[in-house]
């Protein structure tokens, strides 16, 4: 354990405190920011996302309580925090009880590894992108475990139907993780968003991306894929008994994991914090990092309000038959490249610290294998569609024939 | 021993992962088995993170708690009766004479390399980040014959399931 003291902790000493205690406080106050920026953060997002949600729909939105329903939020959760607090008799209870817990806790742990700046982050954990799938298993569990312990039959097949969707979406969303961490060599975050320098990821496999994004979405249950809620045909799935601030936990932590997707994608393939002057002050780089999560975030909210949704079966085959095969295609093609183009010469054997103009040979070639597949995929995806209409109009020639 | 973090932490995960395991064997209900398996299984990973090997730790969470226990709680769904279990596995001895076996495994298999005549040589190489974990696994003179062996079978494994799993019909 390497016994660094800087920022708070070095004022600390310097005013005359134990270093220890310095220490201890500069790490508190570390934990604390860390926690706490999202749990403010989330108060914003449930405005921000009812906003645009609104402007979409030809709606106002909230625009009551507070400068244009800014306090809305606030009114909201003290609703449901004086709301009363109902556990179902044959509840397991404690486990009912832990579930929202677990499930807010699942998304804040992803902020630890986050990094805001290239100075500021909670935490450089060398297997950075490994943790945010393994933290992101507990959401899963907390699903599980939510459903069970109501102790009610909607419940438990609510939860069926989102753990089946979110196990199934972690495989395409691994393998396009993969992308950025084999390319930076690393899968500490901030060796990711470093080795970005050069050429944004995004660039280099925007399949990669695209599949990230989708997966998110899934993972996050948004529609099109939003059958984890489906609020116009089911009673609510896996939450149906809760009520109060612990029903307000799992929407918190929908609505959380939904922006730190947009961050994280900013992070992998949008390079971060990297933009005109982002190293003049780490405040730049900050406002880089928001600027670009915020705006993957809004195109989420955009799909989430235009698409309708999909079946369970569906989200299912496009999953398994298409994302997954793809995502692993595209792994093993831009892996194949790369070494093939390094034994030519074509492109840098450094990957990491390679300036723009020495990566330029490998974007084309990378972005031509990407075209590539993409048109062949398009074509594919163009053929199915129209076997499946001519079967569905001969099914329905053969139906009126009958009828006749 | 001095008090400091390391400590503190082996007690809490040896706490996690004993209480968790006991918890397994003693509650009468699957599902809330499966929950004590997870907080052992925790505390094992957090026995990794103590031993500086985070990757382990990861995957340890990844794979165990993250997979394998969803396939668990997917197992324990199909049952008949999950939290109503009457009967008991009344067979004492041949139990008893199972576990203290396996407990005089374990107990030389620790204590005799540790206390034993000969101290055996430390780990040939230390594992000091993920990369040389990554390296080991593939470079010829490390583990790659193994590894590969691993995938093969894992790969065999999983095409048998899918051959086993597919409709007869299709």
């Amino acid at each position: 354990m390497d016994e660094v003291c800087t920022g708070l902790c070095h004022l600390l000493v310097e005013s005359g405190a134990d270093a220890g205690l310095a220490r201890f406080l500069s790490l508190l106050v570390g934990v604390l920011l860390v926690s706490g920026i999202p749990l403010i953060t989330v108060i914003l997002l449930i405005w921000i996302e009812r906003k645009v949600a609104a402007r979409i729909q030809d709606r106002i939105g909230p625009n009551r309580v507070g400068p244009v329903g800014l306090l809305q939020t606030i009114a909201d959760m003290i609703k449901l925090l004086s709301k009363e607090d109902i556990t179902p008799t044959a509840a397991d209870r404690v486990l009912y009880n832990a579930a929202p817990l677990v499930s807010f806790a699942s998304v804040v742990l992803i902020w630890a590894v986050i990094p805001f700046t290239p100075f500021h982050f909670g935490v450089d954990l060398e297997i950075g992108a490994l943790y945010f799938v393994a933290i992101a298993s507990f959401g899963t569990l907390a699903i599980m475990v939510a459903g069970w312990a109501s102790n009610n039959k909607y419940a438990l097949l609510g939860a069926f139907r989102v753990v089946s969707l979110l196990v199934s979406y972690e495989v395409p969303l691994v393998f396009a993780l993969l992308v950025p961490v084999m390319l930076a060599g690393s899968m500490s975050l901030l060796d990711i968003v470093n080795a970005q320098t050069g050429m944004w990821f995004v660039v280099l496999s925007p399949l990669a991306f695209v599949i990230f994004y989708v997966s998110a979405q899934a993972e996050t249950g948004r529609a099109p894929f939003d059958l984890i809620e489906a609020e116009s045909e089911l009673v609510a799935g896996f939450n149906i008994e809760y009520s109060g601030m612990k029903f307000g936990m799992f929407f918190a932590a929908e609505f959380l994991h939904v922006f730190t997707n947009g961050i994280l994608m900013a992070l992998l393939f949008f390079g971060g914090w990297m933009g005109p002057l982002y190293y003049e002050s780490p405040l730049i780089a900050f406002a880089w990092l928001g600027a670009k999560g915020g705006l993957i975030y809004f195109t989420t909210l955009w799909l989430r309000n235009t698409v309708p949704r999909l079946r369970i079966d569906q989200i299912m085959a496009f999953n398994w038959k298409f994302l997954v095969p793809l995502s692993i295609a595209n792994l093993i093609f831009i892996s194949l490249a790369l070494k093939v183009m390094q034994e030519l010469g074509i492109s840098p054997r450094d990957l990491v610290s390679a300036g723009f103009v020495e990566l330029l040979p490998t974007t084309v070639v990378l972005l031509l294998i990407n075209g590539a597949m993409t048109v062949y995929l398009l074509g594919l995806l163009r053929k199915r569609g129209q076997e499946a209409r001519r079967e569905s109009m001969a099914a329905r020639a053969a139906l009126a024939q009958a009828a006749d | 021993m001095a008090l400091n973090a390391v400590t503190i932490g082996f007690v809490v995960f040896s706490i996690l992962t004993l209480g968790g395991g006991i918890g397994v064997v003693t509650t009468r209900n699957l599902f809330q088995g499966t929950i004590w398996l997870m907080v052992s299984l925790f505390g094992v990973a957090g026995f990794f993170i103590l031993l500086s090997a985070p990757f382990l730790a990861a995957v340890q969470i990844l794979v165990y708690i993250g997979a394998i226990a969803i396939l668990i709680t997917f197992a324990v769904m199909l049952t008949r009766s999950v939290t109503r279990i009457k009967t008991r596995y009344i067979r004492v001895v041949p139990s008893f004479v199972g576990s203290l076996l396996l407990f005089l495994v374990l107990l030389f298999g620790i204590t005799v390399p540790i206390f034993g005549g000969h101290l055996p040589e430390s780990a040939p190489e230390y594992v000091a980040s993920t990369r040389d974990l990554g390296i080991a696994l593939v470079d010829e003179n490390g583990y790659v014959v193994p590894f590969l062996l691993a995938s093969v079978l894992l790969t065999a494994a999983m095409i048998g399931a899918i051959f086993i799993a597919r409709d007869e019909k299709a």
